[in-house]
């Protein structure tokens, strides 16, 4: 684990360095990618808000299949096996609802703003 | 089936705590039989008795669910081939199948082959379908209704006759909303009024259909929304059995003259109703587990109008 932070440490160092030598400002390191977890028929969170232009990723940890589907047919993940994921980039501000159409009671959103 | 001193009858009009007492039977290996509101019970084995001429039975199938990979169940493929051994096995022998839906478990290629070309080496001349939800959610039901649809127009519905008794097999798992539950819809609705319209009171009726048509748990979605406005058609009947799948699990309802079966899945097992965080499939200890799959066997003793449902777990 020490050695896998202090890899990560060295990578990030990097990562500022050749940003500099770019010229360009680094990106935030500790930003962790926006995930909705679905869990027990359940997406977990039920409201997730992102800026404009974040790319969500679904990932599926029960044993049934679901689907991540807009009600206003934005995006359609198709089936999400266990442990698969799905990814979505909002490009547009707004609130997107979304449901599984294999259990329809599994509703939630994503507002980006 | 002759009179048994074993046999247990209970009388029309019992409460609901003594049908729970009989419910828990169910899981034992109970044959349940059915007269126009009078349930009787016997022990398996005892229906395997010869049947009278004009008689017949058929056998459900369910949740086979081709294509899980969970924890739940490490060889779906396995023990729906175990499934079909035990509907070899039964006695009397089958005239022929239905399988109540969730052929796949997620619409992956070859997965409905492989039901196909498995149930091919069930001794039964036909088997009849009706989708469930993980058989129709990728393409609108495009590919199922390709394969398994009927008629012309290649509904999912359908109804026909049998030795006396008319059968009728049901979509609800079609066209869900955000937020909302399993439907039948108007026009299918429409179609049932007319299919049962010129039949006599006295036709033994069977429904079939993936999601129960009676309100097993609406919160987890066992429920189909307009299940009620179908069988206020079939309320004049005076013998309605109503087979589902869906739940993965036997429970049993009497309404008047309809019975309600949910049937076993060949797959997993999910919980019971409410109890838990969810529905789903429900991991158990792997020597519990043939406990709780199964088929079922239906028997129909022509001029009785009664059918015995027979649960025949795989172990």
């Amino acid at each position: 684990m020490r050695r896998h932070g202090l890899s990560m440490r060295w990578r990030a160092s990097a990562l500022v360095l050749a940003a500099a030598l770019l010229g360009a400002a680094p990106a935030p390191i500790s930003a962790a990618a926006p995930q909705v977890e679905i869990k027990h028929h359940k997406y977990l969170p039920a409201t997730l808000t992102v800026p404009v232009g974040t790319t969500v990723t679904w990932v599926n940890r029960d044993d049934d299949v679901h689907t991540v589907v807009s009600t206003a047919q934005k995006f359609n993940s198709r089936g999400i096996d266990n442990d698969e994921t799905f990814s979505q980039t909002f490009t547009a501000p707004g609130t997107y609802e979304y449901f599984c159409t294999l259990h329809p009671l599994m509703t939630a959103k994503v507002i980006v703003k | 089936m002759s009179d048994d001193k074993a046999r247990q009858v209970v009388p029309d009009g019992m409460d609901r705590r003594g049908f729970l007492h009989c419910m828990a039977w169910a899981g034992t290996g109970v044959v349940w039989t059915v007269a126009g509101g009078v349930l009787s019970s016997t022990r398996l084995g005892e229906a395997a008795e010869k049947p009278a001429a004009g008689s017949f039975s058929f056998a459900q199938i369910s949740d086979t669910h081709i294509g899980f990979r969970g924890e739940a169940n490490r060889g779906a493929v396995g023990t729906m081939g175990e499934a079909i051994a035990h509907i070899n096995a039964l006695t009397p022998a089958p005239d022929f199948l239905i399988h109540t839906g969730d052929i796949t478990h997620a619409q992956k290629a070859g997965a409905f082959d492989t039901v196909t070309e498995a149930l091919k080496g069930a001794k039964a001349s036909k088997v009849f379908y009706v989708p469930g939800e993980n058989d129709v959610f990728e393409d609108g039901g495009k590919e199922y209704l390709g394969r398994y649809g009927v008629g012309p127009s290649r509904t999912g519905w359908q109804s026909f006759d049998y030795k006396g008794v008319h059968f009728v097999g049901l979509v609800n798992v079609l066209n869900y909303k955000a937020g909302g539950l399993g439907s039948l819809g108007t026009e299918q609705i429409e179609w049932l009024e007319k299919d049962v319209a010129g039949l006599g009171s006295s036709t033994p009726i069977v429904v079939f259909a993936h999601v129960p048509l009676w309100a097993v748990y609406p919160k987890w979605g066992w429920v189909t929304a307009d299940a009620d406005q179908a069988l206020g058609y079939l309320k004049r009947f005076g013998s309605v059995t109503v087979l589902n799948g869906h739940i993965h699990q036997i429970m049993q309802k009497v309404e008047g003259n309809i019975t309600f079966h949910t049937a076993m899945s060949t797959a997993f097992p999910q919980p019971k109703p409410g109890v838990g965080e969810g529905p789903g499939p429900l991991k158990v200890p792997a020597e519990q587990l043939r406990g709780m799959l199964g088929v079922r066997q239906v028997n129909y003793v022509q001029g009785q109008g009664r059918l015995a449902v027979v649960e025949s777990p795989l172990a």
